[in-house]
């Protein structure tokens, strides 16, 4: 938690002058620390929004609304087209959450910075231990079912948040604890912060089994404007695309929930659409 | 109050902080006369408790108010059951989000529930007699052997035991793309509003396939969307106006004889933002959870995550009153926005008189505020520490200076025991509060009228 006083640095530091330069040094890394954790949570909760439920639009607009505040400031900063090169340069991380590896080869260098980049997101998940343990096998079926295409556009990286594809609440609590445990655990120095977000595995080579796996997926399918309307506007997976994905990717593919009433639900409601029609 | 020396007893509490998530109380509303209570919980369950009249003729003691009944389970039904959306390929949520009562216009009692994207009518209605000695039926109702039929009666009625039936008498479906938020049933006793995330709607009770769409705020693109609607309200005595709060904390005051379609509002109520305060969390703590017209209709209620404000119809440069409710979560709002607990939805309600101010927090607490002098008092509805029929005593949180016996520090809060749920009686002094699956009920006994202003 931010010690007592950061709060008038939060939105005085930008403006005005500092007693010396070292300290104005100090402080504005330590407020600009601080903004970069709070947008490394907010994609983190808008991605992590796996539910069999819609997830809660005013949640999602509001985070949605911080990240762009966030992303305002540090444009005008200067820091976000730091920020994107930094990314552009660095390997990609994370060995366990598969979504981020799909999303971090599309990085491409000298992204001009855009609403919720590409890049932006990369920068908020690597090495996030927010990963539920035992469940990287659920959560690679998951992310083929809402994933992010091979032809990542760089306005498109909020696939997810606004009601995509079926998500776990539980895991979202979950990574979410991990995460509180961690940031809580690091936010003594701005150096600690710094560290947990650097970048600790590098990328494995593009797995022709992933390419495989999002080859048949719409890539306008994961526009924002799709994003933010879920799949309502433009469902481009039906019924029966949810039934080619079950079947080829069983049912864990549907719910990484650990409740099995809703994966019996779910076949229950599949089944009634079978035999329905 | 609960000041019990430790008794060597077998600590059941695990068991007891056992909560079913179906048992979760999500809405309490009371109805116009305050007689029938009702509750909705995340199994999509409605209870409806009756209140105990006195029987005339017992004898009360010296000071001891008459007619104050107690709350028993009147009747108990399944509104809404969970559902899914084959083109979303989603769940639709049980979860009773609001309820709201009909005015009485005769015997049978009628109420709105809703969850997240359909309304009901329930028609709840007492049966005690029965008609008995019909001629072509026997006792058992077998039909008869009409040769057997020596003479002719007249069935009568004769009293039975009271059956409370329940029956759904209207369905208004496929109104809604998002998730409701409000009802509010319109003074003309015809029409309701519901309210989702981006439109407001407005129905005719007695017809299901069709409803107005008076308030639409979906932008064309939807990667334009920064604002979502929160609540809504109609006016209690004009069935013109109602209003609608947002996200971005504003309130709009909409007449519905300007257009059919309001999306302009008749009046914007916004309180310019104090710039020395702005943070990240500035919009995520405007954002509006709740908003009530008090009884007179003179003013709104409205509660963001850390105060509860006052607003006058007549102004709209600004609220007139603001309490604050929790303020010494300011400084913790960056781990509340990662627990998720800054978002949470917090229901504000005024007294009868429009006197009083109640609202929920966390750690069990609720909040008043005396609306003359301005003075709050945090209470808690928690079973541990309140024995039926004691006196509730206040509590305090520790924000500094001189430590009080009994006062709670900020971090030893409990987040997950939230009062979000709330209601009170229309005429006098009785609160019904739901904590998690518990429901309180608590009566004023030393006021248990409203005090006229």
């Amino acid at each position: 938690m931010f010690p007592k006083g950061t709060k008038r640095k939060f939105s005085d530091s930008g403006e005005e002058a500092a007693p010396s330069p070292a300290a104005a040094r100090t402080l504005s890394s330590s407020y600009s620390l601080q903004r970069q954790s709070l947008l490394d949570m907010s994609l983190i909760k808008l991605q992590l929004c796996h539910m069999l439920v819609e997830p809660n639009l005013c949640r999602s607009v509001l985070i949605a609304n911080t990240v762009r505040q966030i992303q305002e400031e540090m444009t005008q900063d200067g820091t976000w087209q730091i920020m994107t090169q930094a990314l552009a340069a660095a390997q990609c991380p994370a060995d366990r959450l598969v979504a981020t590896e799909v999303l971090c080869r599309q990085t491409q260098a000298g992204q001009s910075p855009k609403p919720f980049s590409v890049s932006g997101l990369e920068e908020g998940y690597h090495s996030e231990e927010v990963v539920m343990d035992g469940d990287a096998e659920a959560e690679v079926a998951m992310s083929s079912l809402s994933p992010v295409s091979p032809q990542l556009s760089s306005a498109s990286y909020l696939a997810g948040p606004f009601g995509m594809g079926p998500c776990c609440e539980e895991c979202a609590s979950e990574g979410e604890d991990a995460e509180r445990h961690h940031l809580r655990a690091d936010s003594r120095t701005g150096e600690q912060v710094f560290g947990t977000f650097e970048i600790k595995h590098p990328a494995p080579p593009p797995d022709p089994a992933l390419e495989e796996l999002f080859s048949d997926v719409d890539p306008s399918y994961y526009d924002l404007d799709t994003v933010l309307t879920g799949m309502q506007s433009t469902p481009k997976m039906g019924p029966y695309d949810l039934l080619e994905s079950l079947s080829s990717h069983g049912p864990t593919a549907l719910s990484s929930s650990a409740t099995c009433r809703s994966d019996l639900n779910e076949l229950d409601h599949i089944m009634e659409i079978i035999v329905g029609s | 109050m609960g000041e019990d020396a430790e008794s060597p007893k077998i600590n059941h509490t695990f068991l007891r902080d056992y909560v079913t998530e179906a048992d979760v109380i999500s809405t309490v509303e009371f109805n116009q006369t305050g007689d029938l209570l009702a509750t909705g919980d995340k199994g999509g369950r409605v209870v409806i408790f009756q209140r105990e009249t006195e029987s005339k003729g017992v004898s009360e003691e010296a000071g001891e108010v008459g007619d104050s009944g107690e709350y028993n389970v009147y009747s108990t039904f399944q509104s809404h059951e969970p559902d899914f959306d084959y083109l979303k390929s989603l769940e639709i949520e049980e979860k009773i989000n609001k309820i709201r009562w009909l005015p009485q216009q005769n015997a049978a009692h009628f109420l709105l529930s809703t969850n997240d994207k359909t309304v009901k009518l329930w028609k709840v209605s007492e049966r005690d007699k029965r008609p008995e000695g019909y001629n072509l039926k026997d006792e058992e109702g077998r039909i008869k052997d009409v040769s057997t039929i020596t003479s002719l009666r007249v069935p009568v009625l004769k009293p039975t035991d009271l059956m409370v039936e329940v029956r759904p008498r209207r369905v208004f479906a496929n109104g809604h793309t998002y998730h409701i938020n409000s009802i509010s049933v319109n003074s003309d006793g015809e029409t309701y509003l519901s309210a989702d995330d981006l439109r407001i709607n407005m129905w005719h009770l007695d017809i299901t396939d069709r409803s107005f769409n008076i308030v639409d705020i979906k932008p064309a693109n939807m990667e334009d969307l920064t604002e979502v609607i929160t609540a809504a309200e109609f006016h209690p005595h004009h069935c013109h106006l109602f209003v609608y709060s947002s996200s971005k904390g504003t309130l709009r005051l909409c007449d519905m004889r300007a257009s059919a379609l309001c999306d302009r509002h008749t009046k914007l109520f916004e309180e310019p933002e104090d710039p020395g305060s702005r943070s990240f969390f500035s919009e995520i703590i405007s954002s509006v959870s709740d908003v009530k017209f008090s009884h007179s209709g003179r003013y709104l209620l409205t509660r963001d995550y850390l105060t509860a404000k006052v607003w006058d119809l007549n102004m709209d440069k600004g609220p007139v009153e603001t309490y604050q409710v929790h303020e010494y979560l300011r400084s913790k709002l960056c781990s509340l926005y990662e627990n998720d607990c800054i978002f949470d939805k917090f229901e504000c309600v005024w007294n009868s008189s429009d006197s009083v101010i109640m609202t929920g927090a966390y750690n069990s607490f609720f909040r008043m505020f005396d609306r003359e002098t301005g003075r709050g008092v945090t209470l808690e509805a928690w079973r541990e520490n309140s024995k039926p029929r004691a006196v509730l005593r206040t509590r305090r949180v520790y924000t500094g200076g001189k430590r009080r016996r009994g006062d709670v520090g900020v971090d030893s809060l409990d987040f997950t025991k939230k009062i979000l749920h709330m209601a009170w009686h229309p005429e006098e002094n009785i609160i019904a509060i739901a904590a998690t699956n518990n429901l309180y009920i608590f009566q004023d006994r030393v006021n248990p009228d409203a005090q006229t202003q």
